[in-house]
């Protein structure tokens, strides 16, 4: 049961996945264009978008991209197979996971399921690493003494590390924990969110000091 | 024609070779002919010459009376000595006979059993000459018996023989001296034909030997090759030749070419054209299969096959799809290091054929392989063991340990069933390829196979199906990064 805001420009397109997404519990705003939608978002915050990426006037990746800009609210895109270029296109301009085109909505409502889950704030501690100030009781993270506004995926995958300190963590078992994907899907989603919590948390996100890298295997947190 | 097991280049140089080595033999014996002899006729005639003039000019004692000669004993061995003198000069051997007496040189190395008789006769009647070999030398003999005109003025033989024995040794190392010259110019000669011969043989074999190498080129798949055009003769003929037909060649693969990728452009295309629609019904299918237990039996029949239909077509277009990104040159490869055993567990599982698969995988096996390809190579692969063959179907990795494969990932996937046909399994992995009959064409979109192939070609590795008993066993090989 969430609200959510689907864009998709194709009328039946868009009149079958409003009544399938209806049907399965959701309450679903649906438009036809990137202008209208993000009208929305600001207007009436919907809990998830979903958005097709081929879009007339500005496409699927800007409008994720605006849509970051304004704040924290999840992005499913809607993709064409094999057209890896959207998909690493959207998933750097913020997108907190995708599916292809045609998608069966069992799939698209256990992906809508995984994002909006609860994030259990089951430990009320503050944990700080220098700068970096984690409150996992109130699921708030600080950088110097300043707000950092994670996406709830965000802010899912940085406590999954952050919960096994010093810790390879492949991406495999990250996909599952954090996306609740119970297949090979695609590493490139995990890539992607640890890129972009880098940009928020890192000093120097190239040279990182709080996410690193294991090639091959996975992510490590270990602060300095 | 008869085959020669030489190259042209041999041919061309020996050919070259026989036929300066002829004319120049040709030439240099002739001129050693002519030249040999000119030399001796003129050392003859000069030795004739000067014995005739030297005799014609001495005073002998014979003749002064009417005695008949030779019985004229007032002829002294003085007198023979005298006319021995008179024809010596150095070298020279003169021998003298008058009768009994005879009489030589002090130098003399010749005696009168070194003049053939046949000389000696002839001597009688004239002058004489004749070039022998003695002791390893040349000499000419010139011999004549001395005639005296009698009182009543008619010549009569003196019985007075001189033998002159004039050497030829001068002319001899004349003689060789041009042989050695000969020889020397006949060795230059050759070595220039030599020369000559390589370097024309060059000259015609250097276009033969581009051609070649361009036609290899051209076999290859270069076609842009061309040649320059050099002269007019038959090889610049062939050049042009070759050139038109490597032109006439690249038109003809180019033009095949645009409607082969046009050909493709189009299918991805239509694949393209049909997700959209696809997509809308796809969104509600679920919706229909839920409401189908409620319609009329009939409508619920029709509702359930328009389903599944509308499934069979979503796979279709994927498939489509996926090809057409391989045709097109567009599939990429993400490797990764994943564990084999957890990829192909989660394969099995997102499929619902966790419980209808055999799986043996060593723990913790990792390889570097790209995810998603290894996910779609195994799906298809026992998604076709599941369609089409039967229980149990064993899914197995390893990674091979020695042999070609050294340090490859391989991954079988067997069933047990009625197994492929043996003229059949060529064809397994060619797309849309129906196999007879009894496989039933209702369930898969005819390119899984194919796709999964292309998926493992784009790692490198390859894909065989062989036969079993019973079944069928797939075979994929990984190379090591």
């Amino acid at each position: 049961m969430a609200g959510i805001l689907l864009v998709e420009d194709d009328p039946s397109v868009r009149a079958g996945l409003e009544l399938a997404l209806t049907r399965q519990g959701h309450s679903v705003t649906a438009y036809a264009t990137g202008e209208e939608a993000l009208d929305h978002v600001r207007s009436r915050r919907p809990e998830i978008a979903i958005l097709d990426v081929m879009l007339p006037g500005i496409d699927g990746v800007e409008v994720c991209r605006r849509i970051r800009r304004l704040g924290p609210l999840p992005i499913i895109l809607l993709t064409a197979r094999g057209d890896d270029l959207d998909v690493v296109v959207g998933l750097e301009a913020g997108a907190d996971d995708y599916v292809v085109k045609p998608v069966e909505p069992r799939v698209l409502d256990a992906r809508i399921r995984a994002i909006l889950r609860r994030l259990e704030s089951a430990t009320p501690d503050r944990l700080t690493f220098g700068d970096l100030v984690i409150d996992r009781g109130a699921l708030k993270v600080s950088l110097a003494g300043k707000e950092i506004h994670l996406t709830p995926t965000e802010l899912r995958l940085l406590l999954e590390l952050v919960r096994h300190p010093g810790q390879v963590l492949n991406r495999r078992y990250l996909l599952r924990a954090v996306w609740d994907h119970t297949h090979v899907a695609d590493s490139r989603l995990v890539d992607a969110c640890v890129q972009r919590i880098r940009a928020k948390i890192e000093p120097a996100p190239a040279d990182p000091v709080y996410i690193h890298t294991v090639r091959g295997f996975g992510y490590r947190f270990s602060p300095p | 024609m008869t085959w020669v097991p030489t190259g042209l280049r041999a041919r061309l140089v020996i050919t070259f070779l026989l036929v300066a080595v002829t004319a120049s033999a040709m030439v240099a014996g002739l001129g050693y002919q002519i030249i040999r002899r000119g030399l001796l006729e003129h050392a003859e005639r000069g030795a004739v010459a000067d014995v005739r003039e030297t005799l014609s000019r001495i005073t002998l004692p014979i003749g002064a009376s009417d005695v008949v000669w030779p019985s004229d004993t007032t002829v002294t061995d003085e007198d023979l000595g005298g006319v021995v003198q008179a024809l010596e000069a150095p070298e020279r051997t003169v021998i003298v006979t008058y009768g009994d007496h005879q009489s030589s040189n002090a130098g003399a190395r010749f005696t009168m059993t070194d003049v053939p008789d046949q000389l000696r006769w002839q001597a009688a009647r004239r002058l004489v000459h004749q070039r022998v070999l003695l002791r390893d030398r040349p000499w000419l003999i010139v011999a004549t018996q001395i005639q005296r005109a009698a009182r009543d003025g008619v010549l009569r033989p003196t019985g007075l023989t001189a033998y002159v024995f004039v050497p030829l040794s001068e002319e001899q190392a004349v003689l060789s001296r041009l042989k050695a010259a000969l020889a020397q110019a006949g060795g230059i000669t050759l070595v220039l034909a030599v020369t000559l011969a390589l370097l024309s043989a060059r000259r015609v074999l250097l276009p033969v030997r581009r051609l070649g190498a361009a036609a290899r080129a051209l076999g290859a798949g270069e076609l842009q090759v061309r040649l320059p055009v050099r002269g007019r003769d038959e090889l610049a003929e062939l050049t042009a030749t070759f050139n038109e037909t490597a032109a006439a060649l690249e038109d003809t693969v180019s033009e095949l070419r645009t409607m082969e990728s046009m050909s493709r452009r189009f299918v991805a295309d239509v694949s393209h054209e049909l997700r959209t629609p696809l997509t809308a019904m796809t969104a509600v299918t679920d919706m229909l299969s839920e409401d189908a237990e409620d319609l009329p039996d009939d409508a619920g029949e029709a509702v359930r096959i328009v389903v599944r239909e509308i499934d069979r077509l979503r796979v279709l277009v994927e498939h489509l799809i996926e090809i057409s990104r391989f045709d097109a040159g567009a599939a990429t490869l993400r490797r990764e290091t994943v564990d084999v055993g957890d990829a192909l567990a989660d394969c099995l599982e997102m499929r619902g054929w966790a419980d209808r698969v055999k799986l043996t995988v060593p723990v913790g096996l990792t390889f570097s392989l790209d995810a998603r390809r290894f996910d779609v190579i195994v799906a298809n692969l026992v998604g076709n063991a599941l369609n089409h063959g039967a229980p149990p179907v064993v899914v197995s990795a390893r990674v091979a340990v020695g042999g070609e494969n050294h340090g490859a990932l391989e991954v079988t996937v067997r069933d047990h069933g009625s197994g492929i046909p043996e003229e059949v399994l060529p064809h397994v992995f060619d797309r849309f390829y129906k196999a007879g009959t009894d496989r039933a064409r209702s369930v898969g979109s005819g390119l899984g196979l194919a796709i999964a192939k292309a998926n493992a070609e784009l790692h490198g590795g390859s894909i065989t199906a062989e036969r079993c008993d019973p079944g069928t066993l797939f075979r994929v090989w990984i190379p090591k990064q």
